[in-house]
C-alpha cells in the first residue's frame, strides 16, 4: 500500500461510532474493572457491528459484552476490535490491496492478490480463538497500565484460506530462515512511531494450523477485523494475527523492534509454552505466545437474580490447542466443584461450550465459577500469576447471583 | 516527503482534536495534554488508567510514549504533562 493511500485512509480512522442507550452498566461491564475504566466505558455501535463496549475510540479498542459468549462461535458483527495505531485504511484503499511475499531468506518475491490467495492454493478451514494478549488486563491485581480490558477481547471464528506454509513454499524459504516477519496496512499517525510489525518463528509459521484467512465464519473479514486478509495463528495470542497483512518476509535475523522486544513480553518460564520462540527470548523475558487454559461463564451475568427452582450455567472454555478435557462449575466461589457437560467439539483451537444445571437451590446468594482443564492436564490457576503487562489471567471468574 | 507526512499528520491530528469528545479536568496545562496526547490517541486512555496510576507510573507512561512510541514531546512539555496528570488523574503516591 502506498503512503498516500494510508493518509487518505486516515480519515476513516476516526471511526464513526454511535452511542447506545444502556440502562444499567452493571449488566455489561465487569465490576472488577478500575473505577476510571468504568466511568469511561460506553456501549457503542461501530459501522457493521452490533453494540460493543468502547474502551477507547481512537485507535479503536472495543470488546464484546459477556453475553456474546453464550455461543461457541462469535458472529463477525460481535467480534472485538483492537488497534495499536490510528492509521487504519478505509475499505476503498483496501480494495487495491496486495500481499508481498519474499525476504532475504526467500528464493524469490511474489505479489499476491485476494483472488490468488483464494484460488491459487489449497483452502484450509480452522475454528480458532482469537484472544488479545491483554484480555482481562483490567482485572489484574494490582492494576497495570494499558487498555483495561474486561473479559471480551476475544472471539472464536471459523477462518478459511491458504496455509502460510504453502504460500511460503512458492517463494522458496531457504534453510537459513529463522523468522517470518509480518506487516499490515494499518500504521502510525506520526512517522516517528514504530509501525506495527511482528514476527513468527519458522516452527510455528510452518505449522499445519497457521493460515492466511480471507474469510471469517463464511463471510468477508470485517474492515476492523483485518479485511481483506489476516494471518491466523491458532493457539497463540492475537498480537501475531496480523490484520490487513501486506507483507510476509522470510528472514535470517530476529525482528528487532518495539513490538517484539519491548511490548508483548512475559517473565521467562512463567507460563506453559509448546512452541518456543528462542530467537526473541532474553535472560528475563520471553515473547508472549501460547494461550493459557481458560473458561468464561457467559450466563448468568454477575449481580443478577436467578430462579431458586434452578437455572443453567453456560459458557465457553479454550486453551492453546491441546483441547478441553473437563470443565467444572462451583456455586460456592470455588469451595466445591461439579463437572459440567461439554458441548460439541469444534476442534482443539476453538471455544468448547459447556452447560451445567444447578437443580433446585435454597434462596440466597451464590458465587458461580467455572474451571477448565485441558488434555495436557493443566487447570486454571487459583491465584493470579501477576506479570507487569497483565497477561494470561486465567483465575476463575466469580459471578455473584441471588437465587429467589 | 517527511515534512509533508508530518504536516499531513498534524493536520489530521488537529481535526481529530476538534472531534475529541473527552473533556479533561480544567487546570493549567490541560490544553497541552490534550494537544500532545490526542495527536496519536483519544484521551479516553487518561481516565481509563486514572484510578491506579501513581505520579511515578504516569511519568513512566509519558517516557514510554516518548521513547517507545516516538512521541515528539520535548522535556518541558513532558514535565507539564506529568505534572497535570499527577495532579488531576493519579492515584496517591505509594509510600
Amino acid at each position: 500500500m502506498k503512503r498516500r493511500d494510508m493518509l487518505v485512509g486516515l480519515s476513516g480512522s476516526v471511526v464513526a461510532a454511535r452511542a447506545v442507550h444502556a440502562a444499567d452498566q452493571s449488566v455489561w461491564l465487569s465490576p472488577q474493572l478500575p473505577e476510571g475504566t468504568r466511568e469511561e466505558a460506553t456501549l457503542e455501535t461501530l459501522p457493521g457491528k452490533r453494540p460493543l463496549i468502547r474502551l477507547a475510540e481512537r485507535p479503536p479498542n472495543y470488546e464484546a459484552p459477556i453475553e456474546t459468549f453464550r455461543t461457541p462461535l462469535t458472529p463477525n458483527d460481535q467480534f472485538f476490535v483492537r488497534y495499536h495505531l490510528a492509521g487504519i485504511p478505509a475499505t476503498d484503499a483496501l480494495n487495491t490491496w496486495s500481499l508481498t511475499i519474499g525476504g532475504e531468506a526467500a528464493e524469490r518475491q511474489l505479489t499476491l492478490r485476494l483472488d490468488d490467495l483464494q484460488n491459487g492454493f489449497e483452502q484450509v478451514e480452522v475454528a480458532a480463538v482469537c484472544q488479545c494478549s491483554g484480555n482481562r488486563r483490567g482485572l489484574s491485581s494490582p492494576h497495570v497500565a494499558g487498555v483495561e480490558w474486561g473479559y471480551g477481547a476475544m472471539g472464536c471464528a471459523t477462518w478459511r484460506g491458504p496455509r502460510l506454509r504453502d504460500v511460503l513454499a512458492k517463494a522458496g524459504a531457504k534453510a537459513e530462515a529463522i523468522e517470518v516477519w509480518l506487516d499490515g496496512a494499518d500504521g502510525p499517525v506520526l512517522p516517528t512511531t514504530p509501525d506495527f510489525h511482528k514476527s513468527l518463528p519458522m516452527q510455528k509459521a510452518m505449522a499445519d494450523e497457521v493460515i492466511i484467512a480471507t474469510t471469517m465464519n463464511g463471510g468477508k473479514l470485517p474492515r476492523l477485523n483485518g479485511y481483506p486478509a489476516r494471518v491466523v495463528v491458532p493457539g497463540w495470542t492475537a498480537t501475531y494475527w496480523m490484520k490487513h497483512v501486506t507483507s510476509i518476509q522470510v528472514s535470517r535475523k530476529p525482528l528487532d523492534n518495539f513490538w517484539m522486544q519491548k511490548a508483548y513480553r512475559v517473565p521467562a518460564a512463567m507460563f506453559p509454552v509448546d512452541h518456543p520462540f528462542p530467537t526473541q527470548d532474553n535472560a528475563t523475558t520471553w515473547p508472549i505466545t501460547d494461550i493459557v487454559v481458560n473458561s468464561l461463564v457467559a450466563d448468568p451475568i454477575d449481580g443478577t437474580r436467578q430462579p431458586a427452582d434452578g437455572f443453567s450455567v453456560q459458557g465457553v472454555a479454550w486453551d492453546r490447542g491441546h483441547g478441553i478435557r473437563q470443565v467444572q462449575v462451583s456455586l460456592d466461589g470455588g469451595e466445591t466443584w461439579k463437572p459440567a457437560d461439554l458441548g460439541k467439539d469444534q476442534g482443539p483451537f476453538a471455544f468448547r461450550g459447556f452447560t451445567f444445571h444447578t437443580g433446585k437451590l435454597a434462596p440466597g446468594k451464590y458465587v458461580i465459577s467455572s474451571r477448565a482443564t485441558n488434555t495436557a492436564g493443566e487447570t486454571q490457576v487459583e491465584k493470579l500469576k501477576f506479570n507487569p503487562a497483565g497477561y494470561h489471567n486465567n483465575v476463575p471468574q466469580q459471578v455473584a447471583v441471588t437465587a429467589v | 516527503m517527511f515534512r509533508y507526512l508530518l504536516l499531513a499528520a498534524m493536520l489530521f491530528a488537529a481535526s481529530a482534536v476538534a472531534q475529541e469528545n473527552v473533556a479533561l479536568k480544567p487546570a493549567p496545562d490541560a490544553d497541552t495534554v490534550a494537544t500532545s496526547c490526542s495527536i496519536c490517541h483519544t484521551l479516553n486512555y487518561i481516565r481509563m488508567n486514572s484510578s491506579f496510576l501513581t505520579p511515578d507510573a504516569w511519568k513512566a507512561e509519558v517516557t514510554k510514549m516518548r521513547e517507545g512510541y516516538g512521541a515528539p514531546i520535548d522535556d518541558q512539555t513532558a514535565a507539564a504533562i506529568i505534572k497535570y496528570l499527577s495532579a488531576n488523574y493519579a492515584a496517591p503516591p505509594k509510600s
